[in-house]
């Protein structure tokens, strides 16, 4: 029998229906079939305009979804609605979020070793399978790969970016950030709201500077250096590593934001702020990657 | 066990958020397209998986048609590649993982004594993902070049420089099933490990619980592989990259690594939870515990570890050094063991109980012995010097077949029949289930049995004309085919008469049944375990 007076752990919050799923779902069918159309139409394989008005309508409606689910999300919080045992079912569901993020990028980095260690060292004659080499003779494996085989095709950079220089400054930039995210937290302990808002705002900082860095960057490479998406597999490999750890340091940032507003409206105490802990994880996780991709990306 | 009472109130804490969501169902279209009930979700992802077995199963009976006699008669070589690559997407991503995930989210809460999924709004939105997701990947098949067919594997080129322009469409349909796939994981991993009832210990937890527990994982490592890698391939299609190409230093082999990286772990998500259903419906009508409770969790753990060490046994021709083809022989073989343990305890758990022969009982033992010889003829596969001569012929179609139809699809349907009494009050017709039971198993032997000799003699696969040598046993395979095709209509009646009306089912509908699901009524009511019950 439920008791009138149940116990935090007997009272688990199982929301009412809610029409935000499937119009979440309606959004990311548009986004996809949209994005699609458009990059159909932006390589030549099919008419785009239609795909562009379609992945625009996806985006509008899916920001429009995002805030509407997660101010509603925030109010049940704010109601009281959300148990201890509850807040464990969140834990657990960013934690694992994140570790599909960590397979994800383990993809890239994986296809990354194969190419380096394994692809090029074969097309260049290494190994006993004497046939990989015969397709383009005149072939060298090197890494970084300024040569691609078919120099035609794939015109290989004339140089790669300097890890000592802009890649340097940003890992600083990162790691840093990783820092103050943490003093928000403890100052966040401590109740001391106004250090709370000064680290945070540090972190965001850092992290819109980084991000300016990538895209200078990323100019760089293709306006002075001929590093491209064209350049062959090092292009490739560079930019979907470094491309999608950008994407994640923009998402990261604005998540920050999102948190730095709510402190500022009063939300969060030093008990309840799983809101914030999940934020500072996600801005751990894409540190950790930089980590990564600094070391393997630029300076090895 | 105490059982909790089912609609009481607790209104009054947190006004009109709080909405009334201890009633019954909400009227209408609406109760399915806003639900957060586990069992609302659950049916919806079960009779989505049907309309998409169905889907898939028509193209099968296309193929077996093209394939009745030697020639071409029926369809344009180009349409039989795309219903071989829509058949197997379909089956795989549409068919056999909505049923598992659908299974889950009826039985993981009632088992656990949980009141409902952890994260019910992401458990609809996990769903209803899916039918725009398989809206826009069939609609591939009415455009400009057609549908995807480059085969369900999707090696590149073929599925980069040669591929059809609704390969975009079919990348983009991959990462938003994908997405579904990690949010149900996820949720289903956050139900487990946080809203077992007092007293339900890990080491108590149903099996099935636990093979769920596990395939969620292997589900949330390697989705995201799989998203990686279409990824890659929309670079290459799309904007210049050379991952997949030789011509940049990138490389086509790179793209079978990351997708049977993906991949073979990806065969155990189709057969985790099937063990797990085997375990549970064996102890009930062996009126027997499970034999080797332990084991079997560490067994099925085993497996999934192995799976991650094993990919490149798919790629054992395309050129792998002689270290590599010997360490993916060998981690392969190794699978054998735990697999081994769980055939044998299913065996002994059956050893001298008293066993009746419901319908849910014949799956399983079919599944037991049927299952074994896909094995069989995979641990045959798994050895590298062989499998240059089995590599792409119907012998692989026969290995992956028997695991997969006989295996997942017959585990699915004995779970169907065993909870269906459960979900909606009424006994199943045990005459119907017993004829849908026997056409199927005599259909699915004679459609995959011959195929393992024609792949040996060396019929490739993926082939809609064939040499005359292959002609007899070809017809053999498609008149099983349609033999199993059609019987399954009568599973599809079955259902829906059971639905409908039927004599009324007891809480614990087999005699042998033992567990919370079988506390609460037939049907279960809608919210169940709104207070955890106590487990001893």
């Amino acid at each position: 029998m439920s008791a009138p007076n149940v116990n935090a752990q007997e009272s688990y919050y199982v929301p009412a229906q809610s029409s935000w799923p499937i119009l979440a779902s309606f959004a990311m069918f548009l986004l996809a079939f949209g994005a699609g159309t458009t990059i159909n139409g932006l390589s030549g394989k099919a008419d785009g305009t239609f795909g562009v008005v379609l992945l625009m309508l996806g985006a509008l409606l899916m920001v429009g979804i995002l805030v509407g689910w997660f101010s509603h999300v925030i109010h049940e919080s704010r109601a009281g609605l959300y148990s201890p045992q509850m807040d464990r079912s969140f834990r657990w569901g960013m934690s694992w979020f994140i570790f599909s993020e960590v397979m994800f990028f383990a993809a890239f980095f994986g296809a990354l070793f194969y190419v380096r260690n394994l692809a090029v060292p074969w097309l260049g004659g290494e190994g006993d399978k004497g046939v990989s080499q015969m397709l383009w003779p005149g072939f060298t494996a090197e890494w970084p790969l300024m040569n691609p085989p078919d120099a035609a095709q794939f015109a290989g950079p004339r140089a790669i970016v300097d890890p000592w220089h802009i890649p340097l400054l940003n890992t600083v930039l990162l790691v840093t950030s990783s820092f103050t995210v943490t003093l928000a937290h403890h100052a966040l302990l401590k109740d001391k709201r106004a250090m709370v808002a000064l680290w945070l705002t540090a972190t965001i900082a850092l992290g819109a500077i980084f991000i300016g860095f990538q895209a200078y960057e990323y100019v760089h490479a293709y306006n002075d250096l001929g590093l491209t998406l064209n350049a062959g597999i090092y292009g490739a490999t560079f930019f979907i590593l470094t491309g999608f750890h950008g994407l994640h340091v923009t998402l990261g940032t604005l998540m920050l934001i999102i948190i730095l507003l709510r402190i500022l409206k009063g939300h969060f105490d030093s008990r309840h702020h799983f809101g914030f802990e999940a934020v500072a994880w996600y801005w751990h996780f894409v540190d950790v990657v930089w980590i990564g991709l600094f070391l393997f990306v630029y300076v090895f | 066990m105490a059982i909790s009472d089912t609609t009481g109130g607790m209104d009054t804490t947190a006004g009109e958020l709080h909405e009334e969501h201890h009633h019954g169902p909400a009227k209408g279209i609406g109760r399915w397209l806003f639900t957060t009930n586990h069992k609302d979700i659950g049916s919806l992802y079960l009779w989505f998986s049907l309309l998409m077995f169905l889907t898939g199963g028509v193209m099968a009976l296309l193929i077996r048609a093209e394939l009745f006699q030697p020639g071409l008669q029926l369809v344009e070589p180009g349409f039989f590649n795309q219903m071989t690559t829509m058949h197997g997407l379909i089956m795989v991503f549409g068919a056999v993982m909505p049923a598992f995930v659908g299974l889950a989210n009826w039985m993981i809460p009632m088992m656990i004594g949980a009141p409902d999924m952890a994260l019910p709004r992401m458990n609809n939105w996990s769903f209803w993902i899916l039918p725009f997701a398989f809206a826009m990947l069939v609609s591939t098949l009415f455009m400009d070049g057609g549908a995807p067919n480059f085969g369900w594997t999707f090696y590149a080129p073929l599925s980069t420089t040669y591929a059809p322009p609704s390969v975009t469409y079919f990348i983009f349909a991959i990462h938003i099933m994908g997405a579904s796939s990690i949010m149900g994981a996820i949720n289903i991993i956050a139900t487990i490990l946080n809203m077992r009832a007092p007293g339900m210990t890990m080491m108590k937890l149903p099996l099935f619980v636990w093979s769920w527990l596990i395939t969620a994982f292997l589900l949330i490592a390697v989705m995201p592989v799989l998203a990686g890698v279409v990824t890659m391939m929309l670079m290459d299609i799309h904007f210049g990259t050379s991952f997949f190409n030789a011509a940049g230093g990138g490389d086509p082999v790179l793209f079978q690594h990351v997708f049977w990286f993906f991949g073979h772990p990806e065969v155990y998500i189709m057969i985790l939870p099937a063990f797990g259903i085997i375990s549970q419906i064996i102890p009930t009508f062996s009126r027997k515990k499970l034999f080797g409770y332990a084991s079997m969790v560490y067994a099925t753990a085993s497996i999934a570890i192995l799976s991650f060490l094993v990919w490149a046994h798919h790629m054992f021709t395309v050129g792998l050094p002689l270290v590599g083809e010997l360490f993916f022989m060998f981690a392969t073989m190794l699978i054998a063991v735990p697999t081994g343990v769980k055939v044998f305890n299913w065996v002994a758990t059956m050893f001298r109980g008293s066993l009746t022969f419901e319908t849910p009982m014949l799956f399983a033992i079919a599944f037991v012995v049927l299952f074994t010889i896909g094995g069989f003829s995979g641990l045959m596969l798994a050895i590298a010097p062989v499998d240059f001569q089995y590599h792409d012929t119907y012998f692989v179609v026969a290995h992956f077949h028997y695991v997969l139809v006989p295996g997942a699809i017959f585990s699915i349907m004995a779970a169907v029949y065993y909870w269906l009494p459960k979900w909606t009050g009424h006994q199943l017709n045990e005459t119907m289930g017993k004829l849908h039971f026997w056409l199927s198993f005599v259909g699915v032997n004679i459609t995959f049995f011959p195929m393992h000799f024609i792949g040996l003699a060396g019929m490739p696969r993926r082939i809609p004309d064939y040499a005359l040598q292959f002609a007899d046993f070809n017809m053999v395979a498609s008149i099983g085919a349609f033999i199993f095709g059609f019987s399954q209509l009568l599973f599809v009646w079955n259902v829906i008469q059971n639905v409908r009306s039927g004599e009324k089912a007891t809480s614990q509908v087999w005699e042998g049944a033992e567990g919370l699901e079988w506390t609460v009524d037939s049907p279960a009511p809608y919210h169940t375990f709104s207070t955890p019950p106590k487990v001893d």
